[in-house]
């Protein structure tokens, strides 16, 4: 076995550190709850937690108390409403004040863009006419020194550490993703430490038989975490469904407080980890969320 | 609710509305709730080659089931090409290759300025909604934007708390100053009626009114006195194989409809 591939507890521990800025990506395929799940057993703290669309697994981290800050572009259970836990904080300051920095979606892909590329600040269309750039500063203006027209920017985002979740790689940290990719290359790329969490561990030449899938190369990896069942309710293209009836269940779960600590208690702090989860999810859970086979029919890399 | 099928319901009104301003072969930004259910109706009934794209990366998504969020794994199981999302802001929208944009909001304003970021003091919150999303940059690029919300005084009100996503700004366009690509909003469409916009001072003008709403109602339900235009039409009603698609295809659990 590599040097890299370990145990969530491990991974987390070695990585993610109190204050540091964590990115746990995914636009709702492949978000790596067991990652949020063993921050929270680990109780870190005052961590800036930074994604797009900060989904149920940012809302238990932030009732759990780890998040000092959230960086986002849209705070929501998609289809469903709102985030309570992140309210409760950012209304009433419970479990403790969040502070928040937020953008749109273009605007934080464009921040990965630059941190990904090492540039300082990426220019793009967008946030003129909003208020948005009255309330956070980093949003800025320029001109094109080529045609003077005005353009916004943001400034790089460079995490402490992403955590990546994908549906399968070597021991090496070669990553290969289909389905939605979001911004997963970009974040993994951006950061400074990367931790990749896959469904399935597969030998380098299931990798090099298919290298236009390898979405992050091992090279930037530091840590290979092998979870299956990792993302649930979020979901793995080819291996689990989205746990739809989750999310919908979670507006009353979290609706208030105590219903919201009670999951915490039964569902992430009371657990070891995932093993423990996917038992306690049950077998009828996991077989109603099975994907169907629909292989892509192959192509010839032959020369 | 029942699903008798006779009669329908306001929201099952709006979602036809929509759906059927999309025409075959449109590109079309597809966004979450109500919006999805308009696409997808409009892709199953009379506009079987939209091009529907997802924020997510999902481009020519063909769903075989109403996807709850715009990520669903139903969007990229038979797409035409799945793309990450700095190729679909970068490539796709901010190069122009999107006819027509959906959106809502919590509040919008005459001008079609819409808030979907936050009740109250921005600093300090009444309600903290989810926030921009994509909303923002197309509402900036999408060479139209077709809305879709629920009418009341309170999501109509005199003034916004906060522009999230532009419109027209103000009387005076601010947006042709600012070079958007996009025109900006065409329509509105609320579970009252459906919504212009004037060419002089580009606010809101009730256009089409539902079949048994009148217009006190729009009136009694809007936070200024909005104008009503003189040629004010009433909307056909959904027909029986627009609904039999909302109910028996797309959202059988009324989990969008409600």
């Amino acid at each position: 076995m590599s040097g890299k591939v370990m145990t969530m507890a491990q991974a987390i521990g070695e990585f993610v550190r109190d204050g540091d800025t964590v990115v746990i990506e995914g636009f709702t395929h492949l978000i790596c709850f067991a990652a949020g799940h063993e921050i929270i057993r680990q109780k870190k703290r005052d961590l800036v937690a930074c994604r797009l669309t900060p989904d149920l697994i940012y809302d238990q981290m932030v009732a759990a108390g780890c998040v000092r800050k959230l960086v986002f572009s849209w705070a929501g259970n998609p289809g469903v409403g709102s985030l309570f836990g992140l309210r409760r904080a950012v209304e009433e300051g419970i479990p403790r004040n969040v502070e928040i920095e937020e953008y749109s979606h273009f605007g934080m892909v464009a921040r990965f863009m630059a941190g990904a590329s090492h540039l300082p600040f990426m220019h793009l269309k967008t946030f003129e006419g909003s208020d948005l750039p009255k309330k956070n500063r980093n949003i800025k203006f320029i001109r094109c020194p080529y045609t003077r027209k005005r353009y916004a920017t943001v400034p790089a985002l460079n995490p402490d550490v992403a955590v990546i979740h994908v549906q399968r790689a070597d021991e090496e940290g070669n990553a290969q993703i289909w389905g939605l990719m979001g911004v997963q290359r970009e974040a993994a790329f951006a950061s400074k430490k990367v931790v990749i969490v896959a469904e399935e561990l597969v030998s380098g030449d299931v990798i090099r038989a298919d290298p236009n899938r390898t979405l992050i190369p091992g090279l930037i990896v530091d840590a290979v975490v092998i979870e299956p069942f990792a993302a649930h309710p979020s979901y793995a293209l080819g291996y689990y469904d989205r746990d739809n009836d989750f999310y919908m269940e979670w507006a009353k779960v979290s609706k208030d407080k105590a219903g919201l600590d009670r999951y915490l208690a039964e569902w992430v702090t009371g657990l070891s980890g995932r093993g423990e989860y996917r038992e306690k999810l049950g077998a009828e859970c996991l077989k109603k969320l099975e994907a169907d086979i629909r292989p892509s029919g192959s192509v010839n890399y032959g020369f | 609710m029942g699903f008798e099928m006779t009669g329908y319901t306001p929201s099952e009104m709006m979602v036809v509305r929509a759906a059927r301003e999309l025409k075959n072969g449109e590109v079309v930004f597809v966004g979450i709730g109500l919006p999805n259910v308009a696409c997808n109706l409009a892709r199953r009934f009379h506009a079987p080659e939209l091009v529907l794209i997802y924020e997510s990366g999902a481009v020519g998504a063909a769903p075989d089931r109403l996807p709850l969020s715009i990520g669903d794994p139903c969007l990229a199981t038979d797409s035409i090409s799945v793309c990450s999302m700095v190729e679909v802001f970068n490539y796709y929208l901010q190069g122009g290759l999107i006819d027509v944009g959906f959106l809502g909001g919590a509040q919008v304003d005459r001008f079609g300025n819409i808030n979907s970021t936050v009740i109250g003091d921005y600093d300090r919150p009444k309600v903290r909604l989810p926030g921009s999303g994509g909303a923002c940059e197309i509402a900036i690029h999408a060479k139209k934007i077709i809305m879709v919300l629920k009418q009341s005084p309170k999501s109509f009100p005199e003034e916004i708390d906060f522009i999230t996503s532009p419109g027209f700004i103000d009387e005076a366009n601010s947006r042709s100053r600012y070079g958007f690509p996009g025109k900006g909003p065409s329509l509105i469409i609320t579970d009252f009626g459906v919504y212009g916009f004037t060419k002089n001072t580009h606010e809101m003008i009730l256009q089409e009114i539902y079949p048994g709403v009148a217009v006190k109602d729009v009136k009694a339900n809007i936070g200024w006195d909005v104008k009503v235009s003189r040629r004010l039409e009433t909307t056909v009603p959904p027909i029986a194989e627009e609904l039999q698609i909302i109910r028996r295809d797309l959202d059988p659990g009324r989990i969008h409809l409600r």
